[in-house]
This record gives structure tokens, C-alpha cells and sequence, in this order.
């Protein structure tokens, strides 16, 4: 096997050393009942050749040179080559979690900068060193909000995706908490006078998405002072983490639970991602996942530790904050170097970019024959909610004969929407595709298609 | 380390003090040296209720967490703010760095504390081990 | 061993007396770069990106967004891409990684990260695949996902598994999930999980979020289950019982099929930690010895790598009986013999993880299995603790060994005889590195005072871990003549040992730029980043 470094020699002089006969006698505590005496049934040793092979053939059956306009949580963005060739770096790759701070100053440094990043963009004064990802760092958020407050009554706007909404009812089900959906209004954002009637003294927090599902922006600042009136926290999750290059930061907020998939993380069919939970600093205490700080070494030089681990799990074991345990180190590191390559300007350049061709898309496509955009009269990002004349199915159908992944339905969530779909434009998609969805959507004929 | 006489002391190491119908909690320079550097104490607020014997609270240093345990019931009236600009004042006067204040309800309870004698040979036993 | 000679050339004196200082023959001190932190490179101005000229009408950001337009962000650095490779290149020479030798860190599985792994996960249309792309074009990813689960229900003897977890807490926290709806299906969720005091503080921490109450199960003088005090602590309310196994001190439970008897008999269900299944793999299936459910990790048995702290994965499989209850969606074969996800499962649990999990770590974990078939996979283990043994084999002399049963794949050591000279296992593992070795794990399991838990995995050759033995026992030899050499290590890194405490009594988690106060978010004030004594460094 080529992975293990040992000869048979080597094998032998080891068990001499040991003083055994064969390597069965290192097994004998396992009852011959359950010693395992064949092959497991599973494919045959394969070549590095084969192995390529295998993933390029699955590969090959997927979606592949398909214009695409879902986003709904995962966001088709550029991806620098630099980050890849740093974060393949064996240094960083091959690392575990950062416990001994003296040789594994890289990482907690890189963690201490994407913290950094992560409150200069959310506008919060403390955040964590990554969550697995936004569904489940909205959950954790909830979570500690409710120990935060003391209360048990938890307000979910509607708009919240529906699949964080899934896993904080997974997550709350146990924890003797009171869920109550907010619905939204007519401009796609959540009913204010529906959570107005809804916060009351017990209510722990309300969590919102902004921009929410619909890629329409919540009004943080009114919001914030609901919840604030009757003591509950205001938690903003962030789907889409690149709308912060334009959209003001929810500075009114108490948490921000972000997904930063868009910074420079590859789709890769779900994951893995990047949460992170961000907030003000008098809720450090309840902040959930790892904590990279400055401190300094004997002689006084700047160095960096995980900290305040007295609020995880090895040390709490069942009183401990969250059971979390990895965070996603790596994924944060393409995170911070994507934020570091954009930086200050371009991450506003590439938002603006963003909003004009999902403005432009959004238009473009509701000028279609039979339909619609949705929610127009409030700001978005780079998404919006068409509803069409036929099915998202039979539209969809349309559109993949040509080579386009069209929007998403929202039938599965929002029945009440009726034919209405969820589409993304971002710095991916071209003038020619947004024109090309558009064509097919108008015309009967199948159009020809060429991708610029 | 002398253990003040006026205290009575728990066998979860922590003191307190008697002033009437106010009780005054900290823990002991023994619990402070065996936690090592205290780097937070999490005390309740003002207005809990603290039932003898139960956790009111933890004290942390990097690596470990302590429980506090009421040696009384009572009524928190005042915390020890200044404890979490510089929680390392219980590591250099375990004893004149109070954590909460209490109203007993039950000042009976009081009667049922280890003397700072028996402490001092409590913890000369458990040493010992 | 030539140790005397050597040391004595290399200190230029032949006195007797000079105090024992071991050579550390796998490394060498060099050089390596500064780096301060990236924000203390920007200037305005600077750029390392350029985007394609927009193609569609420029729009009015203030226009569109109105009062939620944002006009500034901050501190965010301006930086060129040389000054990008530079810093993070520095950075990572910072880091100590399997890549650069041996990582024994004891119930990590620190093993080998091919690099075909990493290719095959960044091939288009893996890596761009939408995960809400139309299942017909996504046939390719849910074949990944079929392949892969059936390989691991066959490498662990169960029937039915889940792939979404993204952690292994996260896989004990679904694991347990299902334990209480199975028990919640029979009418009664029960009260308890007993846990045995060896055991990883996630599983403590599971239970309670789960709305169980913990129950601590001591072990017994070789340090595994009290089968006695397991039949005595089960009952009506017992839920389950989490084991590790082998445990955490790297020994086979050879009585597990009667602690799964145990269970049984009382309705409740085996959970097993699967954080040392690179112990088992090819040898013996938690499916065939009682197990019920457990979970799998992904970065520790099935080679994805840790990357300084995640992502992992952490798939649960089980029996049967809990298939029902498995998250949404599931994987399944349609008539047609296409794949398709199933979301109507009135049973389910729910949702642990938006979309699939972690689906980056099933192709490379996958790349794993096929590159090693039956015959790798069962080698590996063999090797595995065949590199522990060796381990214990050539250390016992000179260490401690608490429980003295025959070991698997790690070997758990106590510091007690060179803590008679003050030198406690933090300090062995920190003089370890000036030896060129990541630290074992220290003070774990809780059962072993002083611990030093030792893994090698598969992945060290004979060499390797011949130096690490010379390593560790010139400690141990420092230990009686120099102890005050190993309290201060490491005195090879870049820096000294950290400020722990300072660092949790006054945290600081951000930089902030030192100019600009009046613009940084208000917050309390906090001591500058860079101490004045340090300055010049950067």
C-alpha cells in the first residue's frame, strides 16, 4: 500500500522489538467471535490513475458547463487561484487545531485576522474563529441568546432560509424552547406589525435573514429596536456574505450568525463552509466555537493562543456553551485570504458589480412574457423572486435543454408564492447568459445559445 | 496560610463571613492555589436566590472551571464588580476578595460550618491523599 | 547510543558535571521570516485584484439601496498579491503539520493527507456543483455519496447511515438524536446516557444538548467498563450507553458484547464514540459486536485533513431499528435507477446541516478507500498499532504505564516518575517539540493523572519513530539530571511559551487600527496589539 512507509522488513524487526510472533497476537483482546477473517466487501485497491478516473466520470455526470442563477445560500463567486495555492500549502493543510500555540503561529495569526475581518465587515466587536456553517451558526446564535436572556421564547422570521430554519427546530427541540414564525409582507420583508404583536417579555430573540431568502434587505435599525424594547437580541444571519461590500452592516444587532461561503469557498455541492457567530462583546462569555487572542511570550514578543476555552466542551463537558468541537479552520483561511485580496475596495467594486447584474437580470427577465418580479419595492443584493407564468419545473426544463440552471423553486417552502422561483446573478454571469435566460423565457423555439 | 478565625468555611472551599443578617462568600486561599491563575469569575446577580450548598456561580482559571457552592441560603445583595477588571485579586488575597453578598434567609445554616480549625485539618486530610 | 560523545564535542567541555542536554538529531535551527499582522501592510491604494469590465448597464448603489447603502468597510486591508503569498507563505513556515514528521497526538489520528484527495475534490463539477443543481444533473455527486456510504456501513457492519454531520460532535449529537426519537417512538424518550469517566468531553456536552442527563460510569482497575457497576447503573430510564472503543487509553472493551447484553436487556441502545476506529478497520465491525449507532470521523480514520482545526465530518451510522430516523433527505435509487434525495420521512429527526454535509470530505474520504481497497485498509491498522506497540515496547522502561493491558493504536503513559523532579507532561510535550515532534496529547483521558496519550498512526516509518523514542527517552533522561531545561521548553520556536492567562484575564480577539479610534466600533478600551518592547520586530 503506497501510503504506508514499511517494508516487510521493517514489519518484522518491529514485532522482534516487541517480542511477538505475528501481528494477530496485537489483537487478541478482540474475541475471536468478532475478529474480522475475510476482505471487506469494498472496491479493490485502485491506482492513482483509477482513482482520477472514477471522480472525472463522476464529474462528468454532473452539471458541467451549464450557466447557472441559484444562489439561495451558496454563491457562485471568483475564486483567486491564490487562495487555493496557499491553503494547499502543507503547513496550513496538514495542521491540527492550533492547541500548541508555539508551533502553530501561522494558523492562530491567520485566525486572529479573519476575526478581525469578520468585525470590520458585520460592524460586531467580537468574533469567533468559524462555525461549521450558516444553518448550523444560526442555530448555535439562538442558542445562546436564549442563555444570554434567560428566556425560552424564540421569534424566526419566515425569510430566514428555510434550511436554517430546519436545523434550529432540530437544535431547539430539546431544549425546551418556543418557536414562532414570523410571516412577511408585501415587499418580501418580515411583517413588522405581525412581530410587534409577537415579542414580549419572554421572547429571547428574533432571528432574521438579511439580505433574507428573497434577496430583499431587512430594515436592521427598526428591527433592532422591537427587539430591544421588550429586552429580547436581535440576530441578523448572513447568507450572502458579499452584500456587506454595499449593504451597511447590522451594527444595531446583538449577534450576527454569517455563512462565508462567498469569500472564495467552491460550491462543492453543499459544503464544506464557513459560519462564523459575531457580536458585541458583553456576550463573550456565551459565544460559542474557538477564540484565537493576542497575548505575548517570555521575552515579550507578540504571539497568539486560543483563548477563553473554559466555554468549550474538553474542559465543560455537559455545561459546556455548545458541544462544538472543530471549527473549519481551512475553509476560514480561504475566507480571510479572499477578504485580504478583494480587501477595502474591491470587495465594494465586486458588490457593486454584483448589484448591477442581478439589477440588470432582474429587469431583464421580468420583461419577459407572463413575468413577474417579486417584492420590487424593496432594496436587494444580487437576488430576486420571479414568478412565472408556467411551472418552475416546466421553466427549468426549458432552460436546461439550453445549458442554463435557471432560479430555484419555492414551491417546496412558499406554496403561497405559486409559480415563483429565486434567482442569483452574480460577477459569473454574463450579459449574453442573462440575455440568453431571457430569450428562452420569451420565446417558444429553442433558441441557439453560445456562451462568451 | 492562617485561615481567619471570624470565617466559617465550607468543605467546597469556599469562607464566609457574618455581619448580622449578611453574609459575606469568597473562596479560600487553598481553593485559589489548587485552581492555579484565575482568569474569570462568573458571580450571580444581585437579587438571586442562593440555596446552601447548591452552585451559585464558577470560578475559571485557563484550563478548569470550579463551582462556587453556597455555603448559606440567602439573597444576593451586592457582587464584587471589581473582580472582573482584575479577577487575579483572589490569587494574591483569596481572603479579603469577596464574591457576593448575601442576605441569609436561614441563618441557622451558619451554625453547621467548619471553624477555621477544622477547616485547616480538613484540608490537611485532603492534602494528604 | 554515542549521546555523551556528542554533546560533549558539540559544548566543547568534558566536564562530568555539565548537565544532561539531549541532541535533537530531526531537526535543525534555521531561520524564518517575520511577519506582522496584514493590516499593518495596507496603504490605500494598493490592489490585488482586478475585476472584468462590467457588461451590463452600472446602476446607483445609493439609488438602489437607499438608506442601506454602506459607505465605508473599515480596516479591511489594501494589499498587493506579492505582499499576500509573502504573508501567508510566512505565516504557514509557522506551523508544525504531518506534512514536516510526526504528530501523535493520542485520539486524533494525525495520519497521512494524500494529495490525490485534494485534486479530485477541486475537479470541476465537483467543486462547482450547485448543491440545489436539478438531481438529474447531479447524478455524478449522489453516486460519491452512494459509493462512499456503502463503504462505511461495510467498514463498520451497519445498516443504514447518514452523511450530513458536519463534525464529529456534530455526528454524537445526531447519533443521540436518534437514540431519543427511537425511544420516543416507543413512548418514553427515557432520562439518561451513561458515559464512562475516560471518555471525550463532547460526549458529555452531546447528551445535555440533546436533554439527557448525564451519568458518569466509572472504570475499572484496567481502566475499561465495570460490567458489574454498568448492570447495577442500567435501568428503565438509561437511554444508552456511549462507549469508546477501543477506549480512550487504547484498549479493546473485550467484554463488549456483554455490555451490549446489558443494554439490550433493558431496552436501552450501545452508542459508540468512532473517534478510534483506526484501530478496528479491516479487523473487527462495531455492527457484529452489539454496537447500535455511532459515529465515524472522516479527518481522523478516513485521512481528510485537519487543516488547523477543521473541516471535518462526521457521518453516523447505525442499525435498522434507527434508520427511520435518520436526518432529511436521504440518499435513494429510483425505479429507474437514478438517484434522487427523499425529504418525505415523517420520522426523521430533521435537519442537522443545510444540504448534503460536508461533501468536499466524502470525495477525498472515498479517494482514501479506493486507494487502499480491503487489503490497504486492513494493513493500515495492523501498522497502526503495530507503530504503537513499538512505541510502548521501547518507552515503558522509562515512563510510567498506568494500566498495563494490551494496547491497540495508542498507548496512554503517566508523568509520575518525572514529576518526582517537577516536570509535568506539558512540559515533556513542549520539550518534544525542540526535538522536532508535535506534542502527544497532554492530560488526557482524565482517568490518568499526569497523561501522556501517544498515537503514531500508520503513516511513521521505522525511522521516524525510532527517533521520536530517542527523543522521548533523552527527555526522560533530562528529566533526572536537567529538569529545568525541559520546564522552560521549547527553546527552539519562533516564540517562548504564551501568556495564557494574560491573554484570558484581558482578552483581546481583533486588531484594531491605533490611529483611528473614532471610527472602530465603541468598545471598551483595550492595551495596544504591539508592546513597545517589541516594536522594532516588525
Amino acid at each position: 500500500m503506497r501510503y504506508l512507509p514499511k517494508s516487510p522488513a521493517d514489519r518484522a524487526a518491529m514485532l522482534e522489538a516487541i517480542g511477538i510472533d505475528s501481528i494477530d497476537d496485537l489483537f487478541a483482546t478482540i474475541p475471536g467471535e468478532y475478529r474480522l477473517e475475510h476482505d471487506l466487501a469494498i472496491p479493490r485497491q485502485m491506482s492513482e490513475q483509477e482513482i482520477i478516473e472514477y471522480f472525472r466520470d463522476a464529474a462528468n455526470q454532473n452539471a458541467n458547463g451549464y450557466a447557472s442563477f441559484l444562489g439561495a445560500g451558496v454563491y457562485r463567486h471568483y475564486r483567486p487561484v491564490v487562495i487555493d495555492a496557499m491553503v494547499q500549502r502543507g503547513e496550513f493543510l496538514t495542521s491540527y487545531t492550533p492547541y500548541q500555540a508555539e508551533i502553530t503561529q501561522g494558523t492562530l495569526q491567520a485566525i486572529f485576522e479573519f476575526q478581525t475581518m469578520i468585525c470590520e465587515l458585520t460592524g460586531m466587536e467580537i468574533a469567533n474563529a468559524s462555525m461549521y456553517d450558516g444553518s448550523t451558526g444560526a442555530a448555535e446564535a439562538v442558542m445562546m441568546a436564549v442563555r444570554v436572556t434567560g428566556r425560552d421564547h424564540v421569534l424566526v422570521a419566515k425569510t430566514v432560509h428555510p434550511e436554517y430554519r430546519e436545523v434550529m427546530a432540530t437544535y431547539a427541540q430539546h431544549q425546551g424552547l418556543n418557536k414562532q414564525v414570523i410571516g412577511y409582507g408585501d415587499d418580501g420583508r418580515i411583517d413588522l406589525k405581525e412581530l410587534e404583536a409577537a415579542i414580549t417579555e419572554d421572547t429571547a430573540c428574533v432571528l432574521i435573514q438579511s439580505p433574507n431568502f428573497f434577496g430583499t434587505i431587512e430594515d436592521v435599525a427598526v428591527l433592532a429596536e422591537l427587539a430591544h424594547a421588550k429586552g429580547a437580541l436581535l440576530i441578523v444571519s448572513i447568507a450572502e456574505a458579499l452584500s456587506l461590500g454595499i449593504v451597511k452592516p447590522p451594527v444595531e444587532a446583538d449577534i450576527v450568525s454569517m455563512e462565508a461561503q462567498s469569500f472564495g469557498v467552491a460550491p462543492g455541492y453543499g459544503g464544506p463552509y464557513c459560519g462564523v457567530i459575531a457580536c458585541k462583546e458583553k456576550f463573550l462569555r456565551q459565544m460559542p466555537g474557538r477564540l484565537a487572542g493576542v497575548t505575548k511570550d517570555t521575552e515579550g514578543r507578540r504571539g497568539f493562543v486560543l483563548t477563553l476555552s473554559t466555554r468549550e466542551q474538553h474542559i465543560r463537558r455537559e455545561k459546556a456553551t455548545s458541544n462544538i468541537c472543530t471549527n473549519q479552520a481551512l475553509v476560514a483561511l480561504m475566507t480571510c485570504i479572499y477578504m485580504t485580496i478583494y480587501g477595502k475596495q474591491g470587495l465594494k467594486e465586486l458588490a457593486e458589480q454584483n448589484l448591477a447584474k442581478a439589477h440588470y437580470a432582474a429587469r431583464t427577465l421580468a420583461a419577459t412574457p407572463g413575468s413577474k418580479l417579486l417584492f420590487a419595492s424593496a432594496p436587494r443584493f444580487n437576488e430576486f423572486v420571479l414568478q412565472t407564468a408556467e411551472t418552475a419545473e416546466q421553466m427549468n426544463q426549458r432552460l436546461n435543454k439550453q445549458k442554463i440552471i435557471g432560479g430555484l423553486s419555492l414551491a417546496r417552502w412558499y406554496p403561497e408564492l405559486g409559480n415563483a422561483t429565486l434567482w442569483c446573478a452574480t460577477e459569473m454571469n454574463t450579459r449574453v447568459q442573462i440575455d440568453g435566460a431571457a430569450q428562452v423565457l420569451s420565446q417558444k423555439e429553442t433558441p441557439v445559445l453560445t456562451h462568451a | 496560610m492562617a485561615y481567619p478565625t471570624k470565617y466559617r468555611y465550607t468543605r467546597e472551599h469556599e469562607w464566609i463571613q457574618i455581619d448580622g443578617q449578611i453574609g459575606t462568600i469568597g473562596i479560600t486561599d487553598y481553593a485559589q492555589n489548587s485552581l492555579g491563575d484565575i482568569v474569570f469569575v462568573e458571580a450571580p446577580k444581585v437579587g438571586a436566590t442562593l440555596e446552601a450548598g447548591k452552585t451559585f456561580g464558577s470560578v475559571e482559571s485557563v484550563k478548569a472551571v470550579s463551582d462556587l457552592y453556597s455555603p448559606v441560603s440567602g439573597t444576593v445583595t451586592e457582587v464584587n464588580d471589581a473582580l472582573n477588571a482584575e479577577p487575579e485579586k483572589i490569587n494574591t488575597a483569596a481572603h479579603d476578595s469577596w464574591i457576593v453578598k448575601v442576605q441569609l434567609s436561614k441563618p441557622s445554616e451558619v451554625d453547621a460550618l467548619l471553624s477555621a480549625a477544622d477547616y485547616e485539618k480538613f484540608i490537611s486530610e485532603e492534602t494528604a491523599h | 547510543m554515542a549521546t555523551d560523545t556528542v554533546l560533549a564535542s558539540e559544548t566543547g567541555k568534558t566536564d562530568e558535571t555539565a548537565p544532561f542536554r539531549g541532541i535533537t538529531r530531526k531537526v535543525s535551527e534555521h531561520v524564518n521570516q517575520n511577519e506582522g499582522l496584514i493590516f499593518e501592510k495596507s496603504s490605500p491604494g494598493k490592489k490585488a485584484y482586478r475585476l472584468a469590465p462590467l457588461d451590463v448597464p452600472e446602476v446607483d448603489a445609493q439609488k438602489l439601496l437607499g438608506n442601506v447603502a454602506r459607505q465605508d468597510l473599515g480596516a479591511l486591508p489594501e494589499v498587493s498579491e506579492i505582499e499576500i503569498i509573502r504573508h501567508f507563505t510566512r505565516l504557514s513556515t509557522w506551523n508544525y503539520a504531518i506534512d514536516l514528521g510526526m504528530y501523535p497526538l493520542g485520539s486524533c489520528t494525525m495520519k497521512y493527507n494524500p494529495r490525490v484527495n485534494e485534486f479530485v475534490a477541486r475537479l470541476e463539477g465537483l467543486a462547482d456543483a450547485h448543491p440545489y443543481q436539478p438531481e438529474a444533473l447531479s447524478q455524478g455527486a449522489m453516486h460519491i455519496i452512494r459509493d462512499l456510504q456503502n463503504c462505511l456501513k461495510e467498514i463498520t457492519g451497519m445498516d443504514s447511515i447518514t452523511l450530513q454531520p458536519a463534525a464529529g460532535a456534530h455526528g454524537e449529537f445526531t447519533g443521540i438524536l436518534l437514540v431519543r426519537a427511537y425511544h420516543a417512538s416507543k413512548g418514553n424518550p427515557r432520562k439518561k446516557i451513561l458515559i464512562p469517566d475516560s471518555a471525550h468531553g463532547t460526549n458529555p456536552a452531546t447528551a445535555a444538548i440533546c436533554g439527557y442527563q448525564v451519568a458518569n460510569l466509572k472504570s475499572n482497575a484496567e481502566g475499561m467498563v465495570d460490567v458489574a457497576e454498568l448492570e447495577h447503573l442500567v435501568d428503565e430510564d438509561t437511554a444508552a450507553l456511549m462507549l469508546t472503543n477501543p477506549s480512550t487509553i487504547g484498549v479493546f472493551e473485550s467484554e463488549i458484547h456483554k455490555i451490549a447484553d446489558v443494554l439490550h436487556a433493558k431496552g436501552a441502545l450501545l452508542y459508540m464514540d468512532g473517534a478510534n476506529m483506526n484501530a478496528l478497520v479491516g479487523k473487527t465491525r462495531p455492527g457484529d459486536f452489539g454496537v447500535d449507532v455511532m459515529h465515524l470521523n472522516l479527518h481522523k480514520t478516513f485521512s481528510t485533513p485537519h487543516g488547523g482545526g477543521g473541516p471535518g465530518s462526521g457521518p453516523v451510522v447505525c442499525k435498522k431499528i434507527l434508520e427511520p430516523f435518520l436526518p432529511i433527505p436521504v440518499v435513494i435509487e429510483k425505479t429507474d435507477g437514478t438517484l434522487s434525495f427523499e425529504y418525505n420521512r415523517p420520522q426523521s429527526v430533521g435537519r442537522v446541516r443545510e444540504f448534503y454535509g460536508n461533501f468536499g470530505m466524502f470525495v477525498r474520504a472515498l479517494a482514501y478507500i479506493l486507494a487502499n481497497g480491503p487489503d490497504g485498509l486492513r494493513q493500515t491498522t495492523e501498522d497502526a498499532v503495530l507503530n504503537a506497540n513499538y512505541i510502548r515496547k521501547n518507552l515503558e522502561d522509562v515512563y510510567e504505564l498506568p494500566y498495563t493491558t494490551a494496547t491497540l493504536h495508542e498507548v496512554v503513559f503517566s508523568d509520575k516518575r518525572q514529576a518526582r523532579n517537577g516536570v509535568k507532561t506539558g512540559d515533556i510535550a513542549k520539550r518534544l517539540i525542540d526535538y522536532g515532534f508535535h506534542p502527544y496529547t497532554t492530560s488526557f483521558p482524565l482517568i490518568v493523572p499526569g497523561a501522556l496519550m501517544i498515537e503514531p498512526t500508520e503513516s511513521e516509518s521505522k525511522e521516524e519513530l525510532d527517533l521520536f523514542i530517542d527523543a522521548m527517552r533523552q527527555i526522560a533522561r533530562e528529566a533526572e539530571e536537567n529538569p529545568a531545561l525541559i520546564t522552560s521548553a521549547p527553546h527552539s520556536t519562533r516564540i517562548s511559551r504564551l501568556d495564557e492567562v494574560g491573554a484570558a484575564r484581558r482578552p483581546v480577539l481583533r486588531w484594531k487600527p491605533e490611529t483611528t479610534s473614532d471610527a472602530a466600533p465603541a468598545s471598551p478600551e483595550k492595551e495596544s496589539l504591539v508592546p513597545a518592547s517589541v516594536a522594532e520586530e516588525y
